[in-house]
């Protein structure tokens, strides 16, 4: 259960980082952490009492393996998140040379 | 971009082949090993990432670079696209199947199809990240100009 | 029927990928490649449409089938609700791609807006057709990773800052919906949408599935823009270029929000009065809250934003009364009508919104503006567009005998055989004053004197945009006969059918 609650606080620190920072680079890495507990807590999902790495070896056949699909959509899950933080990433590069600064409060330019 | 110093360029010489070579063991042992295309394609674009940082590079060798390894990524997922819609017309008649001949489990010729998707998934995800990287790069030179 | 199912996601991603290897040996191929692509699209969904009926189509990738009618392998489902939502994609991407021959040749690198927009396409089409949660959220994540570049396209500084806001709360949306899968995988070891409704109906868990159900809620309803979640939807859908507004207000927020809330809540989830009252709650809250926030705009496309909120209120607030009428167990054929309403005024919006984008478009093309104050008299300059503008613009209001004023009807309606009087007032209230902001933006856009300070020599637009506008606004008109009695039996009631069956997803899913 200890193990569940860590990844929900790692949560609520990039849930404090997208809100409170003003630097647009922080805001983007607290995203990513967020986005990190979620993989941590989807891959520690598939664990069954007594399993071994799920990698059939032809030697030693018979035994309880944890369970892989939560390690496939981790997998998945970290390839979009990198394009998503890629993405970020280059809007943040423009921002910088069109506004001149890093600060969110400067970027208000559509009101309303 | 400048390069770096004399000592960080020695390394990368020695060291560029090595991970470029572990890069594509990691992908080819996709299906017996942990690891596979993704992972695989991630170590090969750190090989070229580290060669252009500590040598350095001007502006129209980037712009060059950028074009190629844009049309190497366009490339590998459109015959990955493609193998998988082979099997829509190969015998099974459905979409992904996997059709190739299994083989002994635990051989590296084997399990089919899935070598072939983790080669060109493993080109395409190197390919795509030395594109961003590249991408990124161009940018702060156009600035700076 | 069944070997056109993988076809509907790999054409548009072939596409994409050929645009971006064959466009730098040919001029001008990737325009008529997407325009290839999506009109074959808009053939085979229709075939798809005209032939589903009641019948649910599974296509098992990879060949993988069911061990002791459990699903392992990735399923993808098309059945009388896909059907719809996929002519609806393919139709207003086919005219937004012929719009973008003209109005995106000022903008340089149209390879990548071509390619980008195949993506998107194919992502859509993805999250309509799976049968499975996690393939939801991939083809989720393609089709919104491409709508983030998208509408950054000509990279002004309006643009960006739009994009940035809609990607931080995007990427929000996606992780709370990919810890939404987590909790449910967790409970019920399985990712199919039929199975998962087979195991949620051994045991009850209400605090656990309350749980899920709101963080599900709240992620797809940041991608639908219902409020209190629609901090995004004004500035991106204004700063876009105009056919990608047209794409992103007439599609990708049914398609990508409005389409998933209904599939997992009627489909997936069990019916319960409390989210039932929820649901419903937020429909009428952004139908009201919409509609007073766009009086007061003075830009185009930011009124036109702030109407698209108010018109998914309806749709949302019309399913939500169904759900409720469900729960209870009461009236199920008033039930019926208000969810086939619902999902014929989410047909209705997504051809006329998108006409009313394409015409704000044409006005930015030609007068250089977007604020109404300066402009005005544009009716005698440009007749094809403001006769288009007019068609829809009495659609949005809900004037017979254009397709608004049908879908409307039957919401209103439907709430007030449910005895739901306070709804129903509303909903004639919300559209009254739809109509008056209109009849402002016709006025002050048409058919005002000119200000003097206009520039001169505004012309009509090029010709494919005259084309696909005069196209959208014939289909405003055709789109009104789907309420007649005959056509309403091949289009809305199968749809109807499978969302109110409890059990009919789910058992002919798993009994194959």
């Amino acid at each position: 259960m200890i193990v569940y609650l860590l990844c929900f606080i790692l949560f609520l620190v990039g849930l404090y980082g997208v809100i409170t920072r003003r630097n647009l680079i922080k805001i983007a890495i607290s995203l990513s952490v967020m986005e990190f507990s979620s993989f941590l807590f989807l891959a520690l999902i598939g664990y069954t009492e007594g399993g071994v790495v799920p990698i059939v070896d032809p030697a030693d056949p018979v035994k309880t393996y944890v369970d892989p699909l939560p390690q496939a959509l981790v997998l998945t899950a970290i390839v979009i998140g990198l394009a998503t933080t890629a993405m970020l990433m280059a809007v943040i590069i423009r921002i910088y040379r069109k506004y001149g600064t890093f600060d969110i409060r400067e970027i208000k330019n559509l009101r309303g | 971009m400048k390069g770096m110093t004399f000592i960080v360029k020695k390394t990368t010489q020695l060291i560029a082949g090595i991970i470029f070579l572990y890069g594509i063991y990691i992908i080819i042992h996709g299906h017996l090993t942990p690891g596979g295309g993704f992972a695989g394609g991630v170590v090969l674009a750190g090989s070229f990432i580290l060669l252009i940082l500590a040598y350095g590079s001007d502006f129209l060798n980037l712009v060059k670079e950028e074009t190629g390894s844009t049309l190497y990524e366009n490339l590998a997922i459109f015959i990955f696209l493609f193998l998988a819609l082979t099997g829509l017309v190969a015998g099974v008649h459905v979409f992904f199947a996997n059709w190739l001949p299994h083989g002994t489990p635990g051989h590296l010729i084997s399990a089919g199809f899935l070598p072939l998707y983790n080669i060109f998934v493993g080109i395409e995800v190197a390919a795509s990240i030395l594109t961003i990287f590249l991408a990124l790069i161009i940018f702060k030179e156009e600035i700076l100009k | 029927m069944d070997t056109l199912i993988p076809l509907f996601v790999a054409v548009p991603l072939a596409g994409a990928f050929l645009t971006m290897i064959l466009s730098r040996f040919v001029r001008h191929l990737d325009r008529y490649l997407a325009a290839a692509v999506l009109l074959f699209l808009a053939v085979i969904s229709f075939r798809a449409l005209f032939t589903t009926g009641e019948t649910v189509s599974v296509y098992k990738a990879g060949g993988w089938e069911a061990v002791n009618s459990i699903p392992i392998g990735i399923y993808m489902v098309l059945d009388g609700f896909s059907a719809i939502i996929l002519c609806i994609i393919s139709l207003i991407g086919f005219l937004s791609v012929l719009y973008s021959f003209s109005y995106i040749d000022r903008f340089t690198s149209q390879n990548y807006f071509y390619a980008l927009f195949c993506l998107m396409i194919s992502g859509m089409n993805g999250v309509v057709l799976s049968g499975d949660i996690f393939n939801i959220f991939v083809f989720l994540e393609i089709s919104s990773i491409s709508s983030y570049a998208l509408v950054a396209f000509g990279v002004g500084k309006n643009e960006l800052e739009a994009t940035l806001k809609y990607q931080v709360l995007g990427g929000i949306a996606s992780f709370l919906i990919l810890f939404a899968i987590a909790f449910i995988y967790w409970k019920t070891r399985t990712l199919n949408l039929a199975d998962i409704r087979t195991v949620l109906g051994q045991g009850h868990d209400h605090g656990y599935y309350l749980l899920i159900q709101l963080l599900l809620l709240s992620g797809f309803g940041l991608k639908a823009a219902i409020i209190p979640f629609h901090a995004w939807l004004p500035d991106a859908h204004s700063s876009a270029p105009s056919p990608i507004s047209a794409m992103l207000s007439g599609v990708l927020i049914k398609a990508v929000g409005i389409y998933v809330i209904i599939r997992l809540f009627f489909n997936m989830f069990e019916i319960t009065e409390g989210m039932a009252v929820v649901i419903t709650t937020l429909g009428t809250l952004s139908m009201v809250i919409g509609v007073f926030l766009a009086i007061g705009q003075w830009d185009i496309k930011r009124l036109l934003a702030y109407h698209s909120i108010s018109q998914m209120g309806y749709v949302v607030m019309s399913v939500g009364i169904g759900m409720l009428l469900m729960a209870r167990g009461i009236r199920t054929e008033v039930a019926a009508l208000a969810i086939t309403g619902g999902l014929f005024h989410m047909m209705n919006h997504a051809a006329f919104k998108g006409l009313l984008f394409l015409n704000a478009g044409a006005i930015e093309y030609s007068a250089g503006t977007r604020d109404l104050r300066e402009m005005g008299g544009l009716a005698k300059d440009m007749p094809v567009t403001s006769a288009t503008s007019f068609a829809a613009s009495l659609s949005i209001s809900g004037i017979p005998p254009f397709n608004g004023f049908f879908s409307k009807l039957i919401i209103i309606i439907a709430a007030v055989m449910a005895r739901f009087y306070l709804l129903a007032a509303l909903a004639a209230i919300v559209s009254i004053i739809t109509l008056a902001s209109f009849m402002k933006f016709q006025r002050y856009a048409f058919y005002d004197k000119k200000p003097s300070a206009v520039k001169e020599g505004i012309r009509e637009v090029p010709v494919p945009m005259l084309i696909s506008m005069v196209i959208l606004a014939i289909v405003c008109l055709l789109l009104s006969a789907v309420a007649l009695p005959g056509v309403r039996e091949t289009i809305l009631t199968p749809a109807t059918d499978i969302l109110m069956d409890q059990m009919k997803y789910s058992s002919q899913i798993t009994g194959m």
